[in-house]
């Protein structure tokens, strides 16, 4: 395989006397969707936090397309094309899915009102429709607060957030845990829509057979170390669990 | 749409808006449906209810230029402290203390344009150095509210409730209790009393004041992020707003327009009222909850706060005009500030969310 495109190295974070991860590594190749799975407790959450810039480590380091990177905090891991859709969506209820794919990064109309800071709607309402569709989201109401839409199409519409404005790597953090079976299926669609199109996606969840269906590759984390990673063809439910509860210790790598 | 991998920052998303196969937008039904969902359709249906009342019951008085006059005149000043405090609310927050603002910048106001002798006389380049004053303090109250909200993390009651104290106590200290009475007569002539037309020139700055409000909330940037910081803070943050610097901005615009609010009851009343600005901070909180703006933030509008500053004015004008005591104005307002908060949960409890 090619050379990693986001590496973890040996990262150490403590809360007070916890230590949550011990020298964690983790690695994400261009154009896969890989897994990021653990018993609770393992330090996924952690190692998410310091990689999407919420919380930094206390040693270790992150490389970026071959370059050491310091992700200081969520707007400098978005400017360097890193994105995070949080488990609780972080979306603004009360504002449209245009609105909201733009929120923070708005298109202002060109000439002087644009300076003023009149915004350009319409642009960024075409802008969204052609986001929207490349990731087969359909809202009806595409002027409707998101607040009015479905479970999934709030989360389709928080992942096309990301989608717009990544252009290295995505984490979504437990993307399907609040939705039914149907919309789950939609948003795996999407997840594996990113992934065609070349962004490679950081999935973090608890769900077994859904990791197995949709990711490419499986990095398992237990007490703040990485403890296995599986190719998905070769991974079953058996050996998940098996390295998420200690069963693989001393075996080191599976891969 | 993500080709461009040395394009860190993008500035837009790789998406192109030409818009090539826009879907048609919607319809004036679909807005019409749009409208009648809104607060702001029903309570201005309750507007024109009620004015139709009054013109039924006195055909020969209340529905008059005269009336009509005096009831937007009256209103004019209520209406811009309101739009400023329908930002703060949009946001989540809440702003008490723009009737004391209001009156603590006429006051200042009024001693600088005294500070060269008697100014009943003096032309437009004091009334324009009285009316910095006023800005500048109402901005200065509006920027301590909002850094105490921001930075000291005090609930925005609680920070207000203190401002309200404090403006109105340093006005008082400030004044010796003492209604300042001189003003230049081409203030009170003019702004206070001349007509545009056939327009008030109150009514005209307060109509202008709520225009550049609505454009600003719903056209702007600025309005955007008022919106979504209101509807989720922290969603805000995420996507890399100031949101502090935000707030700080709306409770200062808030403070500005409350000054600018002083300056215009200073120039129509003539005096600086001292003793009548206690219920200005309620009034205005009323018309912008009674107008459909979300007291949790993240709904709002300013045609819905105008309709809100008119409902009381109306019922007040004709109270008196069929001869009912001006006292059940004030139950009759606090009835439809109820109500409308209830309308409004009832729709929001709606099926729809």
């Amino acid at each position: 395989m090619a050379e990693p495109l986001l590496q973890a190295r040996g990262i150490v974070k403590h809360y007070g006397h916890v230590e949550a991860l011990r020298g964690a590594d983790f690695d994400v190749f261009p154009g896969e969707i890989v897994a990021l799975i653990g018993d609770n407790g393992a330090g996924k959450s952690t190692l998410v936090k310091i990689l999407s810039g919420t919380e930094q480590a206390d040693e270790g380091e992150i490389i970026l397309d071959g370059h050491d990177i310091q992700v200081s905090s969520p707007l400098e891991a978005q400017r360097l094309g890193i994105e995070t859709v949080y488990q609780d969506l972080a979306l603004a209820p009360d504002l449209d899915g245009a609105a909201n794919l733009y929120f923070g990064r708005e298109i202002v109309r060109r000439g002087p009102l644009g300076r003023l800071g009149f915004l350009d709607d319409d642009a960024m309402h075409a802008g969204a429709r052609k986001a929207f569709a490349e990731l087969g989201v359909d809202l009806q109401n595409a002027r409707s607060p998101v607040a009015n839409l479905s479970g999934g199409q709030r989360q389709s519409v928080a992942v096309a957030r990301s989608v717009a404005w990544a252009n290295k790597v995505i984490f979504l953090d437990e993307p399907t845990a609040a939705l039914g079976v149907v919309q789950t299926g939609r948003v795996l669609d999407v997840i594996r829509r990113i992934r065609d199109r070349g962004i490679p996606v950081v999935l973090i969840s608890h769900n077994m057979p859904q990791v197995l269906q949709v990711a490419d590759r499986i990095e398992v984390l237990r007490l703040g170390r990485r403890v296995a990673q599986f190719d998905a063809s070769a991974a079953t439910m058996e050996k998940l669990v098996a390295a998420m509860t200690g069963g693989l210790d001393g075996q080191g790598s599976a891969a | 749409m993500n080709s461009v991998p040395e394009d860190m920052a993008p500035p837009t998303p790789a998406v192109d808006t030409n818009g090539s196969q826009a879907p048609a937008e919607p319809s004036e039904g679909a807005l019409w449906r749009r409208l009648t969902k809104t607060n702001t359709a029903w309570i201005f249906l309750v507007l024109i209810l009620l004015v139709a009342f009054f013109s039924i019951l006195k055909p020969n008085n209340f529905p008059t230029e005269f009336n009509a006059r005096a009831i937007a005149t009256n209103a004019a000043v209520l209406l811009i402290i309101a739009v400023g405090e329908t930002f703060v609310i949009i946001t989540g927050g809440i702003d008490l203390s723009v009737g004391y603002v209001l009156l603590f910048s006429g006051v200042t106001a009024a001693q600088a344009m005294n500070a060269f002798g008697n100014p009943t006389d003096r032309g437009w380049d004091l009334i324009l150095l009285g009316l910095l004053v006023a800005l500048v303090s109402g901005l200065a109250w509006g920027t301590i509210n909002g850094v105490l909200v921001t930075k000291a993390k005090v609930p925005p009651l609680i920070v207000t409730l203190g401002t309200l104290g404090m403006a109105w106590g340093m006005a008082q200290i400030l004044s010796n209790g003492q209604d300042i009475r001189y003003i230049p007569s081409l203030l009170a002539s003019v702004v206070g009393a001349g007509r545009f037309f056939a327009i008030p020139w109150l009514v005209v700055i307060a109509a202008l004041v709520a225009a550049a409000g609505t454009i600003v909330l719903r056209m702007t940037r600025f309005g955007r992020y008022t919106f979504g910081v209101g509807s989720n803070e922290e969603a805000a943050r995420r996507a890399g707003i100031n949101v502090d610097r935000h707030l700080i901005k709306v409770y200062a615009l808030s403070g500005l327009l409350a000054g600018f609010g002083g300056f215009l009851a200073l120039a129509y009343f003539t005096t600086t009222t001292i003793s009548g600005h206690a219920n200005d901070n309620l009034n205005a909180i009323a018309a912008v909850v009674i107008g459909g703006t979300s007291l949790t933030g993240g709904i709002g509008t300013v045609v819905g706060t105008t309709i809100g500053v008119f409902i009381p004015a109306i019922l007040a004008s004709g109270f008196i005009i069929i001869g009912l005591q001006s006292f059940w104005q004030n139950v009759a307002v606090g009835a439809v500030l109820i109500a409308a908060v209830f309308v409004d949960q009832l729709r929001r409890r709606s099926p729809e969310r």
